[in-house]
């Protein structure tokens, strides 16, 4: 299934994606966020590393 | 039983859980943590979940999150005051100190002045680290007293008031790695080493992971830093001291697996899922006998 990426409108070939799963754009290199995975498969910028992130 | 797991984003290790627990055919629910919303009088359909397992990326999100759901008899893991202990560097320092597990030494001072007396009096090189934070980020080690003023300069005026909190480790000369351990329940499941010829040897840092063999030391030092901050799903880091031996350094509490799965051959995400469901269904054991004692009780009374 194709995307369009939202910063750079590069075409993102995806299959097998979750929603919440991050991938990068192999064209501008930017973190982008799985936002949905049906009807289509739509993304947007990934949310900014927080402070209070980690494991 | 029906499960939730809530999360920030789906890594890999989501992708392990959810593949575990679909593998088990348990009912689960992904909850978005920024879609997450509580009414403290009304659990709602959080009552649903038989127990939550709390992978959020939000330090805060997860403690607070696992806080509501434990003052409402939810079961979480890791529990909220687990969180607690794991996510703040001091309170977990404290409570291995308390429970004489042991760690680097460690100092605390509330100014800069005063961080920088503590750091002279330990002698460089130190650590100072943020209470709060993770993936080494603003980790430092200090080399001298030029470089501890301009680092407690700049904590200084960095807005989060944790940041004034200055937690200063002694610097442990480890061998070029350091060890990260899994404890599930009473079990020290799989360690590896993390080794990078950069002194922060943290594998979201580039440190590299391989299998480190569980030994009789390495689970023992384990088993009493979980027991020492409430035990559960953790991940120790560990380093290895020239003198003193094993030395826990930090805990955490929602660990990453990614680089460890293939480095240790174990299945870490079935042993959580696990470990997981025994919570939930010891919860509902023990909250059928509380009602039938109740009963009872009503009956005699009766």
């Amino acid at each position: 299934m194709n995307a369009i990426c939202p910063e750079c409108e590069g075409t993102l070939q995806l299959d097998g994606v979750l929603a919440g799963e991050i991938i990068v754009c192999p064209d501008c290199g930017v973190d982008l966020e799985v936002t949905a995975v049906a009807p289509s498969v739509e993304l947007a910028l990934a949310p900014q590393e927080a402070e209070d992130w980690g494991e | 039983m029906k499960i939730a797991v809530l999360l920030s984003r789906v890594r890999v290790e989501e992708k392990w859980l959810f593949e575990a627990l679909d593998k088990r055919n348990i009912p689960y629910d992904r909850l978005d943590d920024r879609e997450a919303r509580f009414d403290l009088a009304n659990p709602g359909p959080w009552r649903d979940y038989g127990v939550v397992l709390e992978r959020s990326l939000s330090y805060g999100r997860g403690l607070y999150a696992t806080h509501i759901l434990n003052s409402w008899g939810i079961p979480t893991v890791n529990p909220s005051a687990v969180a607690a202990t794991c996510g703040d560097k001091l309170a977990t320092s404290a409570a291995l100190q308390a429970a004489g597990v042991p760690q680097p030494n460690v100092r605390v001072a509330f100014t800069p002045e005063a961080a920088l007396t503590v750091i002279e009096e330990m002698g460089y090189p130190v650590v100072l680290k943020p209470v709060i934070g993770s993936w080494g980020r603003l980790v430092s080690k200090v080399n001298d007293r030029e470089s501890a003023e301009a680092l407690l300069e700049h904590r200084e005026v960095l807005g989060n008031y944790q940041q004034q909190i200055y937690y200063v480790q002694e610097y442990i000369h480890k061998p070029g790695r350091d060890i990260r351990a899994f404890v599930v329940g009473d079990e020290t499941i799989a360690a590896i080493y993390r080794t990078s010829p950069h002194w922060i040897t943290n594998t979201a840092r580039g440190g590299v992971g391989s299998n480190c063999p569980v030994d009789a030391d390495l689970h023992a030092i384990c088993m009493a830093a979980a027991r020492a901050v409430g035990g559960g799903v953790l991940a120790m880091d560990l380093f290895e001291d020239p003198e003193r031996g094993l030395l826990i350094n930090e805990v955490n509490h929602t660990m990453e697996f990614h680089s460890s799965v293939p480095a240790t051959g174990v299945d870490i995400p079935g042993k959580i899922i696990d470990y997981t469901l025994a919570v939930g269904r010891e919860h509902a054991g023990s909250n059928q006998a509380a009602a039938a004692s109740v009963s009872t009780v009503a009956r005699v009374g009766a």
